[in-house]
């Protein structure tokens, strides 16, 4: 909340008001406030709009001191960056009508310079000419350059040196040289009466344009934050007094009840009190099929209703949402340091004053030991090392590929936590993966059902008798049943026999249903079942015996299914060079029998929740770098443990807060996206370190005068201007490339994709 | 006479440079937040002001920069080592919240390190 006055309509949302009484105190209450001009309270909406300049936090405390209570609404996310944008525009016109003036004078001059070569102060009539355009081109300094001359000063007042310290330096010395050269010519031998002014001016000019590109360029790098946003809807439909009334998102509280129509986004999150529809819920998780839901259900700020109408309650307002907090995540990943950087860090704390004395050593030299005239290779030189000398693009080599690169993983459902969790994820050689819900579904399901008479009579029986039982095999038969549209019927006598199995009476027959050591328990020839049996063990599946009234009926086969997509991405994650270890507390021969299918060759079976942290500690003392990936319920401190955690599906809010990459999709593919991702992100930066290093090693030599012997020529200040103006937009030009980045295998919709 | 002047100009104006932003003392402009006072920070023209902000140990902290640069440069505050960053809206007030840190000199700075600062936590 700002203490500063605020001119425009202020909103605040209003606490304890209950009737036309209280809107009376508290409007009486702001009128006594200076500076507000009119304040006005909506009752239905228990809000109060207040005009004028007046601080927030003044109205506040007239609220307070009322007897109720006031908090400032503030803009929401999506109009602040409407106003960014706009300021931003701004900026880029006016920086192009500096450019624009600048050059308008520094082109016709050099223009001059060029055809005529008459840039010397030779005369009284010279000394006059140059004396007006050195006024000109003092007021085209001031008009569009004047930011760089207080900024410089002002960083100088703080002991620090910026890029406007060079500009300022470098267009300051050709100017001032130029002007001793028309105001006392005399003092200086006739070979060094030069005058630069088109240079002062075609810099700041150019600086100028390259600062317009900058703008435009850069805002391109936030398009992915930008399409989040737009997954927010501005208004919201709430139920008031029966009655529905849009009313601005700031406004929901929670426990409002808001109406949305088919086709219309969710608003805030919620759960559903009446009706039913489809949402498509792929911005957020990816999974491309729109989820049913009916009263109960959750529902996420954000995400697409498709064809029904929904009355829910607000549950999760503002900042709350998980929208809301998924964009500040990436907010703040997009802004994190990247350790790479470290180097282009320190250099960049002590780069410009360096930059200056190298300028006057360059420029001593030239003086000292340079040829004819000594005094004009000696301002030349000063200017060029100043000018072309470049920090931005040092500065912004790595901050715009991680802005890019986590927005870019944003839009494929790739939550990445910082900088540093994106550079390791670039170098990490073993992926350990839980298997329950990572590779598998994670809810066991009726594969096979086999028996000697009718299949579904033997189902609908075994469904009945397993309804009783709390197993989680249990539920698989029972889901298996209601699928078919099976009646249960009741059951009489059940019992559930430790390590055994069930048996119980249904309409009359006793049935068992039970493993191997069930059916000699009770004296019942399996006949040629165990063969068939242990064929369904050897693919992962848990087998059981059905007997039926003394007579063995059949055998059914429950299994936690693998994933569809699974496969191709452990085969994926192999072929990038990780090596997949698979975790499971299943026993050995089931974990063995779903690595056989997906290619997996390492196996950690009966494992304890806690052996998987210790397992991810021992790959790491073997010098391997560790990913892994889980749902972040039971295998947290394995996820914290590793080199890299991610956690997938995005089930929790704890997995969010805990894993360095979260994935928003159910899929392994996630971790293959976010390790190419990372990759490309992490070569991106390099290509900018690598291009702003080699520019500034050889740039300020060549300005130095280093080719001299060579070329006979020192670099202009007018294309060391160019060379700089144009390095940073290279940089982030180059960044901007990596939002054409697609994953190697188009597995889903991304996260906002389909706006 | 005319090149000793230049030289000596030279050598000074070396010295000059490393001495003032590197050797001599830094008189920053250092202000202290207590527990409930709103301290703005002015981002404006490559500099924090103040730039040296001292804050108590062990609670939670709410900066308050009041943006005035429309320069891409100053869009961004980073605090690093809190792993904390904010987009500075231009002329506006942007809260940037701090969490609870160990006593210790932590720096602030925009994206490029222009823009320079330090937390001072005690």
């Amino acid at each position: 909340m700002s203490d500063t006055p605020s001119a425009s309509p202020q909103t605040f949302r209003l606490r304890g008001v209950s009737c036309a009484g209280c809107v009376r105190k508290i409007e009486a209450a702001l009128s006594d406030v200076a500076g507000v001009e009119e304040a006005r309270v909506n009752l239905g909406d228990k809000t109060l709009v207040v005009d004028g300049e007046v601080a927030a936090e003044d109205c506040v405390e007239a609220v307070e001191s009322a007897g109720y209570g006031a908090e400032l609404v503030q803009a929401n996310a999506r109009e602040l960056r409407d106003q960014q944008r706009e300021e931003e525009q701004d900026h880029y016109r006016q920086l192009l009508w500096r450019a624009g003036i600048a050059l308008g004078l520094g082109v016709p001059l050099m223009a001059w310079g060029l055809i005529t070569g008459e840039m010397g102060v030779n005369s009284p009539f010279q000394q006059m000419a140059w004396g007006a355009v050195g006024l000109l081109t003092l007021a085209v300094l001031v008009l569009c350059g004047g930011h760089f001359y207080t900024g410089a000063w002002r960083a100088l007042r703080h002991h620090s040196a910026t890029m406007d310290t060079l500009v300022a330096l470098g267009t300051g010395a050709a100017w001032l040289f130029s002007m001793l050269v028309v105001v006392l010519p005399q003092v200086l031998p006739e070979s060094a009466r030069h005058v630069y002014f088109e240079a002062s001016a075609m810099i700041i000019g150019l600086i100028n344009l390259g600062q317009a590109m900058e703008v435009r360029a850069r805002g391109k790098t936030s398009a992915a934050v930008e399409k989040l946003l737009e997954l927010q809807d501005p208004t919201a439909r709430v139920l008031r007094d029966g009655e529905e009334v849009d009313i601005p998102i700031e406004q929901v509280q929670t426990g409002d009840r808001l109406r949305v129509r088919p086709g219309e986004k969710i608003p805030v999150d919620g759960r559903v009190i009446e009706g039913e529809s489809l949402v498509d819920e792929s911005m957020l998780t990816g999974e491309p099929v729109p989820v049913k839901k009916a009263e109960g259900d959750g529902l996420s700020a954000g995400t697409l209703n498709k064809n029904g109408s929904l009355l829910f309650e607000a549950e999760k307002v503002g900042a709350d949402t998980r929208l809301s907090q998924i964009i500040e995540m990436v907010k703040n990943a997009q802004s994190s340091r990247v350790p790479i950087a470290r180097l282009a860090d320190t250099i960049s704390a002590i780069f410009v004053p360096t930059v200056m004395i190298i300028a006057v050593v360059a420029a001593l030299v030239w003086y000292n030991w340079g040829p004819d005239p000594q005094i004009a290779h000696m301002l030349v030189v000063l200017t060029s090392v100043l000018i072309i000398a470049c920090p931005c693009a040092l500065g912004l080599a790595t901050p715009m590929s991680v802005m890019v690169g986590v927005g870019k993983g944003a839009e494929n459902g790739v939550l990445v936590r910082n900088g540093k969790a994106l550079q390791q994820a670039t170098d990490l050689d073993t992926l350990v993966v839980d298997k329950t819900g990572t590779l598998t579904e994670g809810a066991p399901k009726l594969t096979d059902i086999d028996s000697t008479g009718d299949t579904d009579e033997l189902l609908q029986q075994l469904a009945s008798l397993e309804s009783q039982s709390e197993h989680p095999l249990a539920e698989a038969i029972v889901a298996a049943a209601k699928q078919k549209n099976l009646s249960l019927s009741a059951v009489n006598g059940f019992q559930a026999i430790t390590a055994h199995g069930v048996s119980g009476e249904i309409d009359g027959k006793k049935i068992l249903l039970g493993n191997r050591k069930l059916m000699q328990r009770e004296s019942i020839d399996t006949g040629d079942w165990p063969a068939k049996a242990e064929a369904l063990a050897e693919q992962g599946r848990t087998a059981m015996y059905a007997a039926v009234d003394g007579a063995l009926a059949g055998i059914i086969a429950v299994a936690d299914p693998i994933r569809e997509d699974a496969k191709v991405a452990v085969n994926r994650l192999q072929q990038l060079g990780l090596r997949i270890e698979m975790l499971t507390g299943d026993n050995r021969a089931t974990a063995d029998a779903v690595a056989k299918q997906l290619g997996i060759e390492h196996v950690h079976a009966d494992l304890l929740p806690e052996d998987k942290e210790r397992i991810v500690a021992d790959l790491q003392k073997g010098g391997a770098k560790v990913g892994m990936a889980g749902d972040g319920i039971n295998d947290a401190p394995a996820l914290a443990r590793a080199d890299v955690g991610f956690a997938i599906g995005a089930g929790t809010d704890v997995a969010i807060e805990s894993a360095d990459v979260t994935l928003m999709r159910s899929s392994l593919h996630g971790v293959a996206d976010a390790v190419e991702l990372s990759r490309a992100t992490l070569r991106n930066i390099k290509q900018n370190l690598f291009g702003a290093f080699v520019y500034n090693t050889l740039g300020i030599p060549i300005a130095a005068g280093v080719l001299y012997p060579i070329t006979g020529m020192l670099l202009s200040p007018v294309i060391a201007g160019a060379a700089m103006a144009f390095s940073s937009v290279t940089v982030v030009s180059n960044a901007n490339r990596l939002r054409f980045f697609k994953p190697s295998h188009d597995s889903g919709n991304g996260n906002g994709g389909e706006q | 006479m005319e090149s000793l002047l230049i030289n000596l100009s030279g050598l000074a104006a070396i010295a000059l440079t490393l001495w003032w932003f590197w050797l001599a003392p830094k008189r920053n402009t250092l202000q202290a937040v207590g527990a409930d006072e709103k301290l703005e920070i002015l981002v404006k023209d490559g500099v924090y002001e103040p730039d040296r902000i001292c804050v108590p140990a062990g609670t939670e902290t709410v900066l308050h920069f009041r943006r005035e640069d429309a320069s891409p440069c100053a869009e961004w505050v980073l605090f690093p080592d809190l792993e904390v960053s904010a987009q500075l809206a231009v002329d506006q007030v942007t809260d940037v919240t701090l969490p609870a840190a160990d006593a210790g000199e932590y720096p602030f700075h925009c994206q490029m390190q222009m823009y320079r600062g330090a937390l001072v936590v005690e």
